[in-house]
């Protein structure tokens, strides 16, 4: 399958197009390609630009900003069902963000807890796998899922205390929804960074599949590539969700498609991944505004739909 | 020269190496005989730099390997572990090819140079026909061939091997005893833990016996391999095989 670089690449722009071409108003494409070049009238400029353009590049961000996290941790704790829920960054952010909102918060204090609660997580999960000896996968694990655990029995909490009017808006959280997301420019920054920071890694992600010791003797400075990479991929996590809640299955799924689908040097995966989970979250973005059209649905919903019967049919297809 | 003074290695609450001493020299093939357990892996692992010793040091041309970056070392010193992880995404050549990652340049560039030794070093190993096969799908035996290549691949000046001849038939235990013997040859330092005290009177010019609570003991393997001393290492009665016991010529 040596197609599936180029088939990742188009899937970019063709993602954006359609994240722009449709929505809940339908505009014929002579208005849309006039908007487009920055003529016509001001309401199909505004949906264009203001409205869809962002919403996409947000998707887009999110997207690519998840998978580089679970392609960076799968290949950190050599464990394939490694994915950013697994730092406890996703559950602290989500305690946090509904904490907020239950308390009344408005939307930069629901982000600012957000932040807060994916801080503490992410400062817990290091505190208790840096050892001595450097970083001890086995404990990132254990911690993650322990804290993730312990954010999802708060999350419960807060849901059952919760008045009718607000658990919506908690279970969009919960879900995933970038309908909240505003300026994409930040978090394309962070995925920018991210991407080129976990890119000058790649040759030493390849040889790390041989254990630390190999990886070691080989060369490979593990405890730094440790800290590079896990930070890359908790800053990478946390700007996801603070944009879009805690969309799942993207961090977990996307990599696997790419190995899959033959693409294994992270010097090509990490990219890959940025790009096919930024298409995929665009498209599935796209989705989730226009099926039920004027209203909108969870776009974490969708990236299940769509991403575990790809992740099956691949499989089967390989067995 | 990698030199070992004064180390001392401690696993469990017991004492495997006491204030050993050991230089190994360029032009050099060690072998390294113990019991399981002795401490031979420890051992390796110190002179690798991938374990603290409990006291002592272990330098390279005189500079402490604690004091040396990774990238540095690795052209200077390459291990073959006893256990390495036996699954990998690629094939056989793929595989080997990690070996160059202390002199890789660019992600981008082919590495053709690179390429050309990592496929004569296969054919060395009697792995020619295996180059493009799945890692995964290699027998055991052809996968430590493989590690084996990898090793010989970083082309460092030390060759450290814990059990080269593990998963190993009478033939390739030949031709791995020979590849390691041919880099003495070319001028490498080599120490390899063996089990086979014939492999090590064969291809090793000296031997380091380490016996039980950090007793060791070293020099050249025709005085260090003795029925008596043999005896002792291994805690229990030899006798010569006779005509059923037979080594690669």
């Amino acid at each position: 399958m040596k197609a599936a670089p180029a088939v990742v690449l188009a899937l970019v722009p063709a993602s954006l197009a359609l994240g722009i071409a449709f929505g809940s108003v339908d505009l014929a494409p002579g208005r849309l390609g006039e908007a487009l070049l920055g003529h016509g009238d001001e309401i199909a400029r505004e949906i264009v630009w203001g409205v869809r353009a962002p919403r996409a590049l947000a998707g887009f961000a999110c997207g690519g900003l998840l998978a580089l996290a679970g392609a960076l941790l799968q290949a950190l704790l050599r464990n394939p069902l490694a994915d950013p829920a697994i730092l406890g960054v996703s559950g602290g952010a989500a305690a946090g963000a509904l904490a907020a909102m239950l308390v009344g918060a408005a939307a930069a204090g629901v982000n600012l807890a957000a932040l807060a609660g994916a801080g503490l997580a992410a400062g817990a999960v290091f505190a208790f796998s840096l050892g001595r000896s450097g970083w001890n996968p086995y404990r990132v694990l254990l911690t993650g899922v322990a804290l993730a655990s312990g954010f999802g029995a708060l999350v419960g909490l807060i849901l059952a205390v919760a008045p009718q009017s607000q658990v919506q808006g908690m279970l969009f959280w919960l879900l995933g929804d970038l309908s909240p997301a505003g300026d994409p420019t930040p978090a394309l920054v962070a995925l920018a960074a991210c991407a080129a920071l976990a890119f000058s890694q790649s040759a030493a992600l390849d040889v790390l599949v041989l254990g630390d010791d190999k990886a070691r003797s080989l060369g490979v400075a593990v405890p730094r590539l440790q800290a590079i990479a896990f930070g890359c991929a908790t800053v990478a996590t946390v700007a996801a969700v603070l944009l879009g809640g805690t969309i799942g299955f993207v961090g977990l799924v996307v990599p696997h498609l790419l190995r899959l689908s033959g693409v294994h040097r992270h010097a090509l995966l990490l990219p890959l991944s940025a790009c096919l989970g930024g298409s995929l979250l665009a498209l599935a973005d796209t989705l989730a505004r226009t099926v039920a059209a004027p209203a909108e649905l969870p776009v974490g919903v969708l990236t299940a739909m769509i991403g575990v019967p790809a992740l099956l049919l691949l499989l089967a297809r390989l067995r | 020269m990698l030199a070992a003074s004064g180390l001392t290695l401690t696993a469990g609450g017991r004492e495997l190496v006491r204030a050993l001493d050991l230089s190994l020299a360029p032009g050099q093939c060690w072998a390294l005989l113990g019991r399981n357990g002795a401490g031979k892996t420890s051992l390796i692992r110190a002179l690798a730099g991938l374990r603290a010793p409990q006291a002592g040091t272990v330098a390279l041309d005189g500079v402490a390997l604690s004091a040396m970056r990774r990238r540095d070392l690795a052209l200077r010193v390459s291990v073959l572990l006893q256990d390495e992880e036996s699954d990998f995404w690629g094939s056989a050549l793929d595989y080997v090819m990690l070996g160059r990652y202390p002199r890789s340049g660019s992600v981008f560039a082919r590495d053709e140079e690179g390429s050309k030794r990592a496929q004569s070093l296969l054919a060395e190993l009697d792995l020619a026909g295996r180059a493009s096969q799945s890692y995964r799908t290699l027998s055991g035996g052809e996968r430590q061939r493989a590690r084996v290549a990898q090793a010989l691949l970083q082309d460092a000046d030390v060759l450290l091997a814990d059990e080269p001849l593990q998963h190993l038939d009478l033939r390739h235990q030949a031709v791995v005893m020979r590849a390691l013997a041919a880099r003495a040859g070319a001028g490498k330092a080599v120490l390899a833990a063996l089990h086979e005290p014939a492999h090590a009177a064969q291809h090793c010019e000296f031997a380091v016996l380490l016996y039980d609570a950090g007793r060791a003991s070293l020099g050249r393997s025709s005085d260090m391999l003795t029925q008596a001393n043999l005896e002792a290492l291994y805690q229990c009665r030899l006798e010569p095989a006779g005509a059923r016991s037979f080594l690669p010529s």
